[in-house]
């Protein structure tokens, strides 16, 4: 079992956001969570990440059988989580490289092996780029610093190519993409597909959904998962909304 | 080293000029704590200085005696009793005085290679860096590396002192010709009492074959290190130097009061950068050096380019204003600044731009950082004479805060009285902010090293000013100096 959550409880602030949330994943799956505006999407994928600010105040949340939420965020990317963000965001002076080199020597570092060879990481990372038709130009300006709202979701990718997590959320990665900018970030996540991995997107829309087809759909409503099911839920949301799920 | 070959306590007692109580304390290499008229004769015979440098001492003692400590800066501090601190120490095993580098003090020299300076020639030789170093251990300069090739080119680099024997006549027309002997408090204070620095001389249409460089360090208990430097750069003749500063950590407060002043005549280029990491005192604000430093460059020539670089981390306080003064037509001056104060530290720290020929230009860049319950003001002036049409400036300071006991404060001055000037001042205060953070951490940084990138990333415009070896070194100080400033 790669992800296993119990009975979530979080609040931000003083807001209880999750209330009793459960879910379990698979190493090699892909899962879909939908849901309407507030209903506790986002803070889901923070929680998980271990953002500051959002409180755990009930249940438990296992990665590799481990207690996740007792791990600091930089530990749990080094254990292999990796969350794209729906608002990356800009380090004005700090260059992607920089940014990319130092996460994936920290996860080196992590597991006890050596930094890698500034040789091999530029190859890597250019060989990367490729995959996300990213210019390695973009690569030495600084971290998402004028970048489009598509550059920034490419970048997402990108970062997730190099870091090869085994857990990658991608919260609304989606959201604002052309046509062929979802395309490329859907080959992106398709190319990290592995037996050794999983996938959680959390998305508005089916429209991602054709491109990553999905083991299950869930949807997240009012701070709980109200309903699983196969990719065939993803289409039936579109059709009929999330008001009667909310209802019933 | 032109003085050490001497006993200077024979010579002393042979002039018979002082009293038995300083004999005495003269034994130990160190003038009693304590400034008069008297100290100030001592030192200058201590360093066998000619008639007229001992006239002008005494002229900026006299005229320090009238003048006040100022008050203006964002500063604080218990009143500094002038009259405890020693004026002139020299680290015993120089009594008899090197001759070479083989005869100084393995220890001295073990200072410095923990400071990373690369103090033998032949490590120099060998091409690890191309640098030629003055160092100076309190008082006197221990040795002067690649002296013969600079020589070669015509450049002279040694310790001011010895340039008062070798060289008067350059150092009498140009000494308090930048900053005059009754200056300011504190550079009137140095006019008296100063006892060692560097002079760089690069003669007409040279270009200085290397980096040249000088390290500063205060290791003498209560101790006031007054250095005093002075670069001059002839017609077409261009350098780069290099100060660093360091001082091991003492519970007490040491003043550190120095001056420099850069000359460049037609068409000369200086380049001034500084990597200051003087102690800065503990958490709680205790020890540390006060850090009072007039620094001042002309650009008497037109065309000329005087360019100032600091990165300063270090001092309990800092109140330092490097600045130019565009005499010449066509004249440039930067100043390129990154400031940190962490713990208790304070800085009063910014430059002067006097617009004084046509078409003169100055580019201000300050990056001022706070973190703990640091104070961080910019203090900056751009002046632009009646003359100085077609002036331009540009001024931008930024400053970043790390937690909320920190602050950070901006005071501009401008002063135009030519309409034909133009002025551009931006400005901006942010916060790291959380998402920042976050989004590091969520990569798998740690915090402390996602703040050392942000910050790193806040003052690339500056450090892009450095020489390059000097870039990663600030980047490394930086890091060391924010330790424990987040969590």
């Amino acid at each position: 079992m790669l992800l296993e959550i119990k009975n979530l409880h979080a609040r931000v602030e003083t807001k209880e956001i999750l209330k009793g949330l459960d879910l379990t994943v698979k190493a090699g799956e892909v899962h879909a969570i939908m849901g309407p505006n507030g209903a506790g999407k986002s803070t889901l994928s923070h929680v998980i990440a271990g953002r500051e600010g959002y409180a755990v105040t009930d249940g438990e949340v296992l990665f590799n059988g481990k207690n996740l939420l007792e791990l600091e965020p930089e530990a749990r990317a080094c254990e292999g989580i990796f969350l794209g963000f729906q608002y990356p965001v800009e380090i004005p002076g700090v260059s992607n490289i920089t940014l990319l080199k130092a996460a994936l020597n920290a996860r080196r570092k992590y597991r006890g092996e050596k930094e890698i060879e500034p040789g091999d990481f530029l190859a890597w990372v250019r060989d990367r780029a490729k995959l996300v038709k990213i210019d390695p130009k973009m690569l030495s300006r600084g971290v998402n610093e004028g970048f489009s709202g598509g550059e920034k979701k490419r970048n997402e990718i990108l970062q997730m190519l190099i870091l090869q997590p085994t857990l990658m959320i991608l919260d609304e990665t989606d959201s604002g993409l052309d046509i062929d900018a979802l395309r490329i970030v859907a080959d992106g996540i398709n190319t990290m597909r592995a037996p050794e991995r999983a996938t959680i997107l959390v998305t508005h829309y089916q429209r991602l959904l054709d491109y990553v087809q999905p083991d299950f759909v869930h949807v997240l409503a009012g701070g709980r998962i109200v309903k699983s099911g196969g990719p065939e839920l993803a289409k039936e949301l579109e059709d009929k909304g999330y008001g009667w799920l909310e209802a019933a | 080293m032109a003085a050490n070959p001497q006993d200077i306590t024979e010579l002393v007692r042979s002039r018979n000029v002082y009293s038995a109580g300083f004999i005495t304390d003269i034994e130990s290499d160190k003038v009693p704590p304590g400034l008069s008229e008297d100290v100030i004769r001592l030192i200058s015979a201590k360093k066998e200085e000619p008639q007229w440098l001992l006239d002008f001492r005494l002229k900026a003692y006299r005229r320090w005696l009238k003048m006040t400590e100022p008050k203006w800066a964002h500063v604080e501090f218990a009143p500094i009793d002038y009259q405890s601190i020693s004026y002139y120490s020299q680290p015993k095993s120089m009594k008899d005085g090197p001759k070479s580098l083989a005869d100084v003090d393995p220890k001295l020299l073990e200072t410095y290679s923990k400071l990373g300076i690369p103090l033998r020639e032949q490590e120099m030789l060998a091409g690890v860096q191309n640098v030629a170093v003055d160092v100076v251990f309190d008082s006197v300069s221990v040795a002067t590396t690649f002296k013969s090739k600079l020589r070669e080119a015509g450049v002279i680099f040694c310790p001011l002192s010895e340039a008062v024997a070798s060289h008067p006549e350059l150092v009498q027309k140009y000494l308090g010709s930048v900053v005059p002997f009754g200056d300011n408090f504190y550079a009137a204070l140095n006019s008296a009492v100063f006892t060692e620095g560097s002079f760089v001389f690069i003669p007409k249409g040279v270009r200085c074959p290397m980096e040249l460089s000088t390290y500063f360090r205060i290791n003498e208990r209560n101790t006031g290190q007054f250095e005093r430097t002075l670069i001059i750069c002839e017609e077409g003749a261009s350098v780069s130097y290099l100060e660093g500063c360091t001082a091991p950590q003492r519970d007490e407060n040491q003043l550190h009061a120095a001056v420099v002043e850069l000359v460049a005549l037609d068409d000369a280029v200086i380049k001034y950068s500084t990597v200051q990491n003087w102690y800065p005192g503990d958490e709680e604000g205790r020890g540390g050096i006060y850090n009072f430093v007039t620094k001042r460059g002309d650009c008497r020539g037109p065309r000329s380019k005087i360019s100032w670089t600091q990165v300063e981390t270090g001092s309990a306080i800092t109140w330092k204003y490097p600045s130019c003064i565009l005499r010449g037509d066509d004249s440039v001056g930067e100043f390129y600044s990154v400031a940190l104060t962490n713990h208790r530290q304070q800085a009063d720290t910014g430059t002067k731009m006097i617009h004084v020929g046509k078409n003169t230009k100055s580019t201000i860049i300050s990056k001022g950082i706070a973190a703990g319950h640091g104070q961080q003001s910019y203090r900056g002036l751009v002046r632009v004479l009646e003359s100085a049409t077609g002036a331009r400036n540009y001024t931008q300071c930024d400053s970043l805060l790390i937690g909320s006991h920190c602050g950070a404060h901006t005071f501009p001055y401008t002063e135009v009285r030519n309409p034909s000037a133009r002025l551009e001042h931006e400005a901006t205060t942010s916060k790291i902010a959380e998402d920042q953070l976050y989004y590091c951490r969520a990569r798998g940084i740690g915090e402390e090293e996602a703040v050392g990138m942000i910050v790193n990333g806040f003052c690339k415009d500056v450090f892009k000013e450095l020489p390059m070896e000097f870039a990663v070194e600030a980047q490394k100080l930086l890091a060391v100096s924010l330790e424990g400033a987040v969590g």
